[in-house]
């Protein structure tokens, strides 16, 4: 049997690699949209470690809608990047400033 | 015993194939680890005794998303060089985040600590013939029927964005106005003329 301490450290590791992947790729917006990806991942991985060691399939339920989520965020996000391709020739962050943020 | 070999082995894969999705030099490199990521995952959670997500995650994401994911990246012709400037001056920055982090993780997750060293206890060990997708379809059409519903609609509404947002305006595109069509009347077309009949020259 797993520990489930194991579990959540291990997706605890991936969601802080997601993490430093944003830092150190901060100017790539597709490799940003990829490591949020993993951190939806990571959050997956508990709640199934979760459901599995408390016996409880609402965990699973809740994978199973955050999966749905992740997918119709995933295709808006590729959308609206490749517009912004169309529009700029670029999907570098620093070349998004027409919001003067 | 063999399972806990297996979920070191995997978990090891994913981490090692996560830090290639954040270091790797080209997109396409980075989406392919990012599937050896989903396919790694969707062992574990075989483990886990989670069936249906497992194949799930392995159909909707490496087989869908995953593709629609290749698509783009190499649809769009990406600079790297230019995306990866600052990479090595933010790198040292990104591992001692992730290490502050992780060690807050852990920290957290640790078993005594979280007071949950005692629900091994709770787990029970499937039968072989033990259907966890027939339990998982019979708490999703019952008890969450209408956030499934409402899954629905959410992917509706992402397939009619991404469409919308996508789709352009060439000109010299020839498209129907319906509004045209349905709005045309006979007289507008046709113009019926009344005239004697004429001798043959």
């Amino acid at each position: 049997m797993i520990p489930l301490s194991h579990v959540l450290l291990l997706s605890g590791i991936l969601f802080s690699l997601a993490v430093a992947g944003i830092f150190i790729n901060r100017k790539n917006v597709l490799l940003l949209l990829m490591c949020i990806e993993l951190m939806l991942l990571s959050v997956n991985f508990n709640f199934i470690a979760f459901s599995h060691h408390l016996g409880d399939l609402a965990g699973q339920v809740f994978v199973f809608f955050i999966l749905t989520v992740a997918a119709a965020e995933s295709a808006i996000g590729l959308a609206i990047l490749v517009v912004l391709f169309r529009e700029r020739r670029s999907i570098n962050v620093e070349d998004l400033d027409a919001m003067r943020g | 015993m063999m399972v806990n070999v297996l979920f070191y082995v995997f978990g090891a894969i994913l981490v090692l194939t996560a830090l290639g999705v954040i270091t790797a030099r080209n997109p396409v490199h980075c989406a392919l680890f990012l599937v050896a990521a989903f396919l790694n995952s969707a062992v574990i959670w075989l483990l886990l005794q989670a069936e249906f997500l497992a194949l799930t995650l392995v159909v909707v994401y490496v087989g869908a998303v995953m593709v629609l994911w290749l698509f783009v990246v190499m649809m769009l012709d990406v600079d790297v060089e230019k995306l990866r400037q600052g990479f090595t001056r933010y790198a040292p920055l990104g591992a001692l985040i992730a290490l502050v982090v992780a060690v807050q993780i852990g920290l957290v997750v640790h078993v005594r600590k979280l007071g949950l060293g005692d629900t091994a206890a709770a787990v029970v060990d499937r039968p072989a013939d033990h259907s966890n997708t027939q339990e998982l379809g019979h708490l999703l059409y019952t008890q969450y029927l209408y956030p499934f519903e409402i899954a629905a609609v959410i992917l509706l509404v992402a397939i009619v964005a991404a469409i919308t947002l996508t789709m352009r305006d060439r000109p010299g595109q020839k498209v129907q106005d319906i509004g045209k069509q349905v709005a045309v009347r006979a007289k507008d077309r046709v113009r019926l003329v009344k005239m004697d009949a004429e001798a043959r020259q």
